[in-house]
Protein backbone atom coordinates (compact mmCIF):
# COMPACT_ATOMS: atom_id res chain seq x y z
CA UNK A 1 0.00 0.00 0.00
CA UNK A 2 3.09 2.14 0.29
CA UNK A 3 2.21 3.07 -4.09
CA UNK A 4 -0.58 4.98 -2.80
CA UNK A 5 1.36 7.52 -1.30
CA UNK A 6 3.12 7.77 -4.84
CA UNK A 7 -0.46 8.34 -6.38
CA UNK A 8 -0.75 10.98 -3.54
CA UNK A 9 2.53 12.92 -4.81
CA UNK A 10 1.28 12.48 -8.31
CA UNK A 11 -1.74 14.22 -8.04
CA UNK A 12 -0.31 16.87 -5.86
CA UNK A 13 2.61 17.60 -8.02
CA UNK A 14 0.15 18.29 -10.90
CA UNK A 15 -2.23 20.19 -8.96
CA UNK A 16 0.44 22.07 -7.06
CA UNK A 17 2.04 23.00 -10.63
CA UNK A 18 -1.99 24.21 -11.93
CA UNK A 19 -2.36 26.47 -8.86
CA UNK A 20 1.37 28.00 -9.00
CA UNK A 21 2.15 28.17 -12.64
CA UNK A 22 -0.02 31.38 -13.55
CA UNK A 23 0.59 33.36 -10.59
CA UNK A 24 4.33 33.07 -11.10
CA UNK A 25 4.72 32.97 -14.89
CA UNK A 26 1.63 34.58 -16.23
CA UNK A 27 1.93 38.50 -15.43
CA UNK A 28 -0.60 39.03 -18.06
CA UNK A 29 -4.11 37.52 -19.04
CA UNK A 30 -4.49 34.57 -21.45
CA UNK A 31 -5.77 36.64 -24.64
CA UNK A 32 -6.47 33.18 -26.86
CA UNK A 33 -10.50 33.22 -26.85
CA UNK A 34 -10.25 29.38 -27.56
CA UNK A 35 -8.30 28.65 -24.64
CA UNK A 36 -10.23 31.29 -22.47
CA UNK A 37 -13.31 29.67 -23.61
CA UNK A 38 -12.49 26.07 -22.82
CA UNK A 39 -11.00 26.79 -19.56
CA UNK A 40 -14.25 28.31 -18.59
CA UNK A 41 -15.82 25.50 -19.55
CA UNK A 42 -14.05 22.92 -18.29
CA UNK A 43 -15.28 22.63 -14.89
CA UNK A 44 -18.82 22.69 -15.38
CA UNK A 45 -18.33 19.84 -17.85
CA UNK A 46 -16.14 17.82 -15.70
CA UNK A 47 -18.51 18.53 -12.23
CA UNK A 48 -21.41 16.86 -14.42
CA UNK A 49 -19.60 14.73 -15.87
CA UNK A 50 -18.82 13.49 -12.41
CA UNK A 51 -22.45 13.77 -10.85
CA UNK A 52 -24.17 11.99 -13.03
CA UNK A 53 -24.87 8.57 -13.23
CA UNK A 54 -22.38 8.11 -9.80
CA UNK A 55 -24.70 9.80 -7.67
CA UNK A 56 -27.55 7.14 -8.38
CA UNK A 57 -24.79 4.62 -7.88
CA UNK A 58 -23.53 5.88 -4.59
CA UNK A 59 -26.82 5.36 -2.54
CA UNK A 60 -28.52 2.03 -1.23
CA UNK A 61 -31.34 2.82 -3.72
CA UNK A 62 -31.33 4.35 -7.67
CA UNK A 63 -34.61 6.23 -6.28
CA UNK A 64 -33.10 7.95 -3.38
CA UNK A 65 -29.70 8.95 -5.17
CA UNK A 66 -31.74 10.52 -8.17
CA UNK A 67 -34.19 12.67 -5.39
CA UNK A 68 -31.02 13.41 -4.15
CA UNK A 69 -29.91 15.02 -7.18
CA UNK A 70 -33.35 16.44 -8.30
CA UNK A 71 -33.35 18.73 -4.83
CA UNK A 72 -29.77 19.08 -4.77
CA UNK A 73 -30.23 20.90 -8.32
CA UNK A 74 -32.76 22.44 -6.87
CA UNK A 75 -31.23 24.00 -4.13
CA UNK A 76 -28.00 25.40 -5.75
CA UNK A 77 -30.04 26.91 -8.40
CA UNK A 78 -31.15 28.93 -6.15
CA UNK A 79 -27.98 29.96 -5.10
CA UNK A 80 -27.75 28.02 -1.65
CA UNK A 81 -24.50 27.75 0.00
CA UNK A 82 -22.32 24.92 -0.57
CA UNK A 83 -22.87 23.81 2.95
CA UNK A 84 -26.86 23.96 2.55
CA UNK A 85 -26.96 22.17 -0.71
CA UNK A 86 -24.66 19.01 1.22
CA UNK A 87 -26.74 18.74 3.79
CA UNK A 88 -29.91 18.61 2.07
CA UNK A 89 -28.43 16.21 -0.44
CA UNK A 90 -27.71 13.76 2.29
CA UNK A 91 -30.83 14.50 4.07
CA UNK A 92 -33.15 13.60 1.26
CA UNK A 93 -31.07 10.39 0.70
CA UNK A 94 -31.61 9.42 4.68
CA UNK A 95 -35.36 10.50 4.39
CA UNK A 96 -36.33 8.66 1.61
CA UNK A 97 -34.52 5.16 2.26
CA UNK A 98 -36.21 5.05 5.57
CA UNK A 99 -39.07 4.38 3.47
CA UNK A 100 -37.79 2.72 0.27
CA UNK A 101 -34.96 0.28 2.03
CA UNK B 1 5.33 52.50 12.40
CA UNK B 2 6.50 49.08 13.58
CA UNK B 3 4.27 48.31 15.59
CA UNK B 4 1.58 49.70 13.54
CA UNK B 5 2.72 47.26 10.75
CA UNK B 6 2.67 44.25 12.64
CA UNK B 7 -0.26 44.74 14.12
CA UNK B 8 -2.41 45.43 10.90
CA UNK B 9 -0.49 42.06 9.54
CA UNK B 10 -1.85 39.78 12.71
CA UNK B 11 -5.46 41.78 11.94
CA UNK B 12 -5.32 40.74 8.25
CA UNK B 13 -4.17 37.26 9.30
CA UNK B 14 -7.31 37.20 11.75
CA UNK B 15 -9.42 38.45 8.79
CA UNK B 16 -8.53 35.32 7.03
CA UNK B 17 -8.96 32.98 9.54
CA UNK B 18 -12.86 34.71 10.24
CA UNK B 19 -13.95 34.49 6.83
CA UNK B 20 -12.38 30.64 6.53
CA UNK B 21 -14.29 29.61 9.32
CA UNK B 22 -17.79 28.80 7.82
CA UNK B 23 -15.84 27.74 4.73
CA UNK B 24 -14.50 25.03 7.33
CA UNK B 25 -17.37 23.80 8.50
CA UNK B 26 -18.57 23.21 5.07
CA UNK B 27 -15.50 21.48 4.46
CA UNK B 28 -15.50 19.13 7.45
CA UNK B 29 -19.07 17.44 6.22
CA UNK B 30 -17.91 17.00 2.21
CA UNK B 31 -14.38 15.94 3.54
CA UNK B 32 -16.11 13.42 5.40
CA UNK B 33 -18.02 12.11 2.52
CA UNK B 34 -14.85 11.70 0.67
CA UNK B 35 -13.16 10.01 3.41
CA UNK B 36 -16.41 7.42 3.04
CA UNK B 37 -15.11 7.01 -0.73
CA UNK B 38 -11.38 7.03 0.71
CA UNK B 39 -11.76 4.10 2.63
CA UNK B 40 -13.86 2.17 -0.22
CA UNK B 41 -10.18 2.74 -2.04
CA UNK B 42 -8.22 1.62 1.46
CA UNK B 43 -7.16 4.97 2.34
CA UNK B 44 -5.54 5.26 5.70
CA UNK B 45 -6.63 8.01 8.04
CA UNK B 46 -3.11 9.43 7.49
CA UNK B 47 -3.47 8.79 3.64
CA UNK B 48 -6.38 10.61 3.60
CA UNK B 49 -4.84 14.11 5.78
CA UNK B 50 -2.15 14.06 4.19
CA UNK B 51 -4.08 13.80 0.78
CA UNK B 52 -6.29 16.32 1.60
CA UNK B 53 -4.10 18.86 2.99
CA UNK B 54 -1.87 18.30 -0.71
CA UNK B 55 -4.45 18.36 -2.94
CA UNK B 56 -7.09 20.00 -1.00
CA UNK B 57 -9.57 19.71 -3.87
CA UNK B 58 -13.00 17.77 -3.69
CA UNK B 59 -12.85 16.58 -7.67
CA UNK B 60 -9.17 16.26 -7.63
CA UNK B 61 -9.32 13.96 -4.63
CA UNK B 62 -12.11 12.06 -5.84
CA UNK B 63 -9.99 11.58 -9.05
CA UNK B 64 -7.55 9.80 -6.45
CA UNK B 65 -9.88 7.44 -4.58
CA UNK B 66 -11.56 6.77 -8.04
CA UNK B 67 -8.01 6.20 -9.44
CA UNK B 68 -6.41 3.81 -6.86
CA UNK B 69 -9.73 2.03 -6.91
CA UNK B 70 -9.36 1.58 -10.18
CA UNK B 71 -5.91 0.50 -9.81
CA UNK B 72 -4.97 2.60 -13.00
CA UNK B 73 -1.65 3.72 -13.58
CA UNK B 74 0.36 7.02 -12.53
CA UNK B 75 0.17 8.38 -16.02
CA UNK B 76 -4.10 8.16 -15.85
CA UNK B 77 -3.70 10.01 -12.23
CA UNK B 78 -1.69 12.87 -13.40
CA UNK B 79 -4.50 13.64 -16.69
CA UNK B 80 -6.93 12.89 -14.75
CA UNK B 81 -5.81 15.60 -11.96
CA UNK B 82 -5.23 17.54 -14.85
CA UNK B 83 -8.25 17.39 -15.94
CA UNK B 84 -10.45 17.96 -13.27
CA UNK B 85 -8.38 20.75 -11.55
CA UNK B 86 -8.35 22.68 -14.98
CA UNK B 87 -10.48 25.30 -13.35
CA UNK B 88 -7.79 26.48 -10.61
CA UNK B 89 -5.42 27.60 -13.77
CA UNK B 90 -8.09 30.11 -14.63
CA UNK B 91 -8.68 30.40 -11.42
CA UNK B 92 -4.92 31.58 -10.43
CA UNK B 93 -4.52 33.18 -13.60
CA UNK B 94 -7.58 35.27 -12.95
CA UNK B 95 -5.94 35.87 -9.02
CA UNK B 96 -1.97 37.30 -10.83
CA UNK B 97 -4.22 40.17 -12.12
CA UNK B 98 -4.45 41.42 -8.51
CA UNK B 99 -1.13 40.95 -7.08
CA UNK B 100 0.73 44.34 -6.00
CA UNK B 101 4.09 44.34 -8.27
CA UNK B 102 5.45 44.37 -4.71
CA UNK B 103 4.46 41.01 -3.38
CA UNK B 104 7.18 38.31 -3.17
CA UNK B 105 7.67 35.17 -5.23
CA UNK B 106 7.12 32.90 -2.15
CA UNK B 107 4.06 34.96 -1.17
CA UNK B 108 2.57 34.56 -4.65
CA UNK B 109 3.65 30.85 -4.68
CA UNK B 110 1.38 30.45 -1.06
CA UNK B 111 -1.32 31.86 -2.73
CA UNK B 112 -1.30 30.06 -5.76
CA UNK B 113 -1.14 26.84 -3.77
CA UNK B 114 -4.04 28.13 -1.40
CA UNK B 115 -6.39 27.84 -4.40
CA UNK B 116 -9.68 26.25 -3.94
CA UNK B 117 -13.00 27.26 -5.84
CA UNK B 118 -14.41 28.71 -2.19
CA UNK B 119 -10.95 30.48 -1.16
CA UNK B 120 -10.95 32.03 -4.57
CA UNK B 121 -14.57 33.20 -4.22
CA UNK B 122 -13.27 35.50 -1.11
CA UNK B 123 -10.09 36.68 -2.10
CA UNK B 124 -11.67 37.76 -5.93
CA UNK B 125 -14.66 39.41 -3.47
CA UNK B 126 -11.79 41.62 -1.11
CA UNK B 127 -11.14 44.82 -2.53
CA UNK B 128 -7.63 46.57 -3.43
CA UNK B 129 -4.51 44.34 -3.98
CA UNK B 130 -4.05 40.38 -2.82
CA UNK B 131 -2.63 40.26 1.19
CA UNK B 132 -1.21 36.81 1.46
CA UNK B 133 -1.20 36.66 4.88
CA UNK B 134 -5.05 36.74 4.41
CA UNK B 135 -5.29 34.19 2.40
CA UNK B 136 -2.87 31.89 4.74
CA UNK B 137 -5.08 32.67 7.55
CA UNK B 138 -8.33 31.16 5.10
CA UNK B 139 -6.18 28.33 4.11
CA UNK B 140 -4.80 26.98 7.15
CA UNK B 141 -8.11 27.29 9.21
CA UNK B 142 -10.25 26.04 5.74
CA UNK B 143 -7.25 22.94 5.47
CA UNK B 144 -7.82 21.98 9.31
CA UNK B 145 -11.67 21.36 8.30
CA UNK B 146 -11.29 19.49 5.26
CA UNK B 147 -7.88 17.26 6.33
CA UNK B 148 -9.51 16.02 9.34
CA UNK B 149 -12.99 15.77 7.81
CA UNK B 150 -11.39 13.48 5.54
CA UNK B 151 -9.70 10.92 8.42
CA UNK B 152 -13.07 11.12 10.48
CA UNK B 153 -14.73 10.43 7.23
CA UNK B 154 -12.18 7.36 6.85
CA UNK B 155 -12.16 6.24 10.68
CA UNK B 156 -16.00 7.03 11.22
CA UNK B 157 -17.16 5.00 7.47
CA UNK B 158 -16.19 2.40 9.21
CA UNK B 159 -18.34 2.20 12.43
CA UNK B 160 -21.40 3.83 10.70
CA UNK B 161 -24.52 2.05 9.82
CA UNK B 162 -24.93 1.64 6.49
CA UNK B 163 -27.96 3.66 6.10
CA UNK B 164 -25.67 7.09 7.67
CA UNK B 165 -22.89 5.78 4.75
CA UNK B 166 -25.57 6.19 2.06
CA UNK B 167 -26.87 9.38 3.12
CA UNK B 168 -23.52 10.79 3.69
CA UNK B 169 -22.10 9.52 0.38
CA UNK B 170 -23.96 12.39 -1.58
CA UNK B 171 -22.48 15.46 0.47
CA UNK B 172 -20.03 15.45 -2.37
CA UNK B 173 -22.21 15.31 -5.12
CA UNK B 174 -24.33 18.28 -3.81
CA UNK B 175 -20.88 20.22 -3.39
CA UNK B 176 -20.22 19.63 -7.38
CA UNK B 177 -24.07 20.96 -7.70
CA UNK B 178 -23.68 23.75 -5.72
CA UNK B 179 -20.18 24.15 -7.68
CA UNK B 180 -21.66 24.46 -10.92
CA UNK B 181 -26.25 25.14 -11.00
CA UNK B 182 -25.47 28.84 -9.87
CA UNK B 183 -23.62 29.56 -13.47
CA UNK B 184 -25.99 27.34 -15.33
CA UNK B 185 -28.62 29.68 -14.03
CA UNK B 186 -26.31 32.86 -15.20
CA UNK B 187 -25.71 31.58 -18.50
CA UNK B 188 -27.90 29.56 -20.50
CA UNK B 189 -25.05 27.74 -22.21
CA UNK B 190 -23.58 26.31 -19.23
CA UNK B 191 -27.38 24.73 -18.08
CA UNK B 192 -27.29 23.34 -21.74
CA UNK B 193 -23.42 22.02 -21.79
CA UNK B 194 -24.23 20.38 -18.00
CA UNK B 195 -28.00 18.57 -19.58
CA UNK B 196 -25.18 17.41 -22.61
CA UNK B 197 -22.74 16.61 -19.95
CA UNK B 198 -25.51 14.14 -18.15
CA UNK B 199 -26.90 12.44 -21.00
CA UNK B 200 -23.16 11.63 -22.46
CA UNK B 201 -21.79 10.86 -18.83
CA UNK B 202 -24.76 8.31 -18.47
CA UNK B 203 -24.30 6.45 -21.84
CA UNK B 204 -20.63 6.49 -21.24
CA UNK B 205 -21.10 4.65 -17.92
CA UNK B 206 -24.11 2.15 -18.72
CA UNK B 207 -23.16 1.17 -22.27
CA UNK B 208 -21.85 -2.56 -22.15
CA UNK B 209 -19.38 -1.94 -25.37
CA UNK B 210 -17.13 0.79 -23.02
CA UNK B 211 -17.58 -0.82 -19.81
CA UNK B 212 -13.91 -1.97 -20.29
CA UNK B 213 -12.28 1.97 -20.38
CA UNK B 214 -11.78 3.19 -16.70
CA UNK B 215 -13.81 6.18 -15.37
CA UNK B 216 -11.07 8.56 -15.03
CA UNK B 217 -10.57 7.96 -18.77
CA UNK B 218 -14.46 8.65 -19.59
CA UNK B 219 -14.14 11.74 -17.76
CA UNK B 220 -11.00 12.85 -18.95
CA UNK B 221 -12.21 12.26 -22.90
CA UNK B 222 -16.05 13.35 -22.21
CA UNK B 223 -14.54 16.91 -20.65
CA UNK B 224 -12.04 17.23 -23.34
CA UNK B 225 -14.54 16.70 -26.31
CA UNK B 226 -17.34 18.60 -24.88
CA UNK B 227 -15.59 21.82 -23.62
CA UNK B 228 -13.41 21.65 -27.11
CA UNK B 229 -16.34 22.08 -29.36
CA UNK B 230 -17.94 24.46 -26.86
CA UNK B 231 -15.57 26.48 -27.00
CA UNK B 232 -15.23 26.69 -30.52
CA UNK B 233 -19.53 26.74 -30.85
CA UNK B 234 -19.82 29.23 -28.29
CA UNK B 235 -17.02 31.23 -27.40
CA UNK B 236 -17.80 32.51 -23.72
CA UNK B 237 -19.37 35.85 -23.80
CA UNK B 238 -17.09 38.13 -21.38
CA UNK B 239 -13.75 37.16 -23.41
CA UNK B 240 -15.17 39.18 -25.94
CA UNK B 241 -15.64 42.43 -23.30
CA UNK B 242 -11.93 41.81 -22.29
CA UNK B 243 -10.46 43.00 -26.08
Amino acid sequence: MTNTYIYILVAAVVSTIIRVLPVTLFRKPIKNRFIRSFLYYVPYVTLAVMTFPAIIDATQSKISGTLALVCGTVAAWFNMSLFKVACICCAVVFISELILV
Amino acid sequence: MKTFESNSKKQVFIEGIRDGFPIALGYMAVAFSLGIIARMANFTPLQGFVNSFLNHASAGEYAVYTVVAAGAGYVEMAIMTLVVNARYLLMSTALCQKFSSKTSMINRMLVGFSVTDELFAITIKRPGFIEPLYNCGAFLIAALGWCFGTSFGIIAGELMPLRLVSAFSVALYGMFLACIMPEARKHGIVAVLIIISFISSYIAFRVPALSHISSGTKTIILTVIIATVAAIAFPHPEVEDDD
